[in-house]
């Protein structure tokens, strides 16, 4: 199963095992990851599951869609390598990937 | 309660009080008519349909029994459709405040506008909470809230011959900024990107006052807050170019809403990590004739599924009957084959 690491503002690792499929945002509550609210549940509607994309993944993982985009007006802090984590689907080549948790949600 | 927290004079008396119009609290009216039970239904938003209106009115939804796949918006319609003979009031934009028992056994319910209420029974369908405008995560923002930062405009006078700096991309911080540009003493857009969502209009003629140098538009991200004794003075923005003090004493920023669970903290309910816990025969919660169905309440087994909200309300209504009608017998009958029903919801 793909491994996806989650670095926290204050330089925590957590490595945790996603499933194919799954959301890198399901897969962060799964695990019980701080800073991944996801207020509503993975609608692409809160802007709650804001992750960074590690620069070297940026090109895998990819952009933000237009609806996804517009959602990220609503997140704190938004940088080139943001991304909404509800939006990024786990797939066997993310194996690896690493994402940090911003020091704020909205 | 009102500002001076006095309460209007004459209260609306009702039946039932149902808080939240969401799907549940909806479809709470539906029950509660069959058992000839009014309701006033109450919510923070200016529209019906709770989180199916404002989070994913355009989301399909799979999961409703009997229809393969539904909007948020179009079961909002549907259950508008379905709940129109019972004729319940509607109160929208206002937000409970305050929820207590009164001597003689019904409910005081007053709302932020002063709306005062009294009931038999009141019915906790609030979902998330209510919605709130989120606040920006900055250093010390809530000292300035309400004198110089506001998260709505209540009176425009608040902005006149202000220095003001509203955020955000949509069609809040559009018409704001078309709206108190005239009467503002000089006014700023800020945004994170050069591409907005609101109406295509309205960021038409938002350009044309950026053309005309009647406003102007930032491109960045608002990064600390400057000012004392809650008089903002300074906003720091983030740019591609670097920080940026930008001087204002008005800050508007429109970042979408949140759910709080607000006021249901200050009722006196037994809560549990901020869920409402209910018995399952009648989703009452520790205050007799207060109940709680959907997202807000939470049992053994609890999912928060629209479906699971639908047969709380069902089962509520039986208990609530006994409360509105004490000593009335209720016959359990089906809207296929009772006339009786069939009169209330005018199709017989």
């Amino acid at each position: 199963m793909p491994r996806i690491t989650f670095i926290q503002p204050d330089g925590t690792e957590q490595v945790v095992e996603g499933q194919v499929g799954a959301t890198v945002m399901e897969t962060a509550r799964q695990h019980m990851i701080e800073g991944i609210e996801a207020e509503c549940g993975g609608a692409c509607a809160c802007a709650t599951c804001h992750v960074y994309v590690d620069e070297a993944w940026r090109e895998k993982v990819g952009g933000p869609s237009e609806m996804e985009e517009d959602m990220l007006d609503f997140a704190f802090d938004v940088r080139p390598v943001s991304r909404l984590s509800c939006q990024i689907k786990v797939t066997a080549d993310l194996d690896g990937l690493v994402v940090r948790v911003p020091e704020k949600q909205f | 309660m009102v500002a001076d927290g006095t309460v209007s004079a004459a209260p609306i008396e009702t039946d039932a009080i149902i808080i939240g119009a969401g799907p549940i609290g909806l479809f709470a009216v539906f029950e509660l008519g069959l058992v000839d039970i009014k309701a006033h239904v109450i919510d923070i938003l200016g529209k019906p349909g709770g989180q199916c209106a404002e989070l994913y009115p355009e989301k399909p939804i799979y999961d409703i029994p009997g229809l393969p796949i539904v909007t948020g918006q179009g079961l909002t319609d549907a259950l508008m459709a379905q709940i129109k003979p019972f004729g319940a009031t509607f109160h929208l934009g206002q937000r409970v405040d305050a929820l207590q028992k009164m001597d003689d056994g019904r409910f005081q319910v007053v709302t932020d506008a002063g709306t005062h209420f009294l009931a038999k029974m009141v019915v906790i369908a609030a979902g998330g909470g209510s919605f709130t405008p989120k606040r920006p995560p900055l250093a010390g923002i809530e000292a300035y809230e309400g004198t110089s930062i506001f998260y709505s405009v209540r009176r425009m006078d608040d902005f006149k011959d202000s220095d003001v700096l509203v955020v955000g991309g949509g069609d809040s911080a559009l018409d704001w900024t078309l709206n108190l540009q005239p009467i503002a003493n000089n006014l700023t857009l800020l945004h994170r990107r050069d591409d907005f969502r609101g109406a295509p209009h309205s960021v038409e003629q938002m350009r044309a006052l950026v053309r005309d140098k009647k406003i102007a538009l930032l491109i960045g991200q608002m990064a600390a807050l400057e000012g004392n004794n809650g008089a903002l003075t300074a906003v720091t923005i983030k740019t591609k170019d670097g920080d940026v003090r930008h001087p204002c004493n008005r800050l508007l920023p429109f970042f979408g809403l949140t759910m709080k669970l607000g006021p249901v903290a200050n009722w006196g309910l037994n809560l549990q990590e901020n869920l409402v816990p209910v018995d399952t025969e009648k989703f009452e919660t520790s205050t007799p004739g207060i109940f709680a169905i959907g997202d807000i309440n939470w049992y053994p087994g609890k999912l928060k599924l629209i479906l699971s909200g639908f047969h709380e309300a069902a089962l509520m209504s039986q208990a609530a009957h006994r409360i509105v009608y004490p000593g009335k017998k209720l016959l359990f009958q089906y809207t296929t084959s009772s006339s009786s029903l069939q009169k209330k919801l005018g199709v017989s």
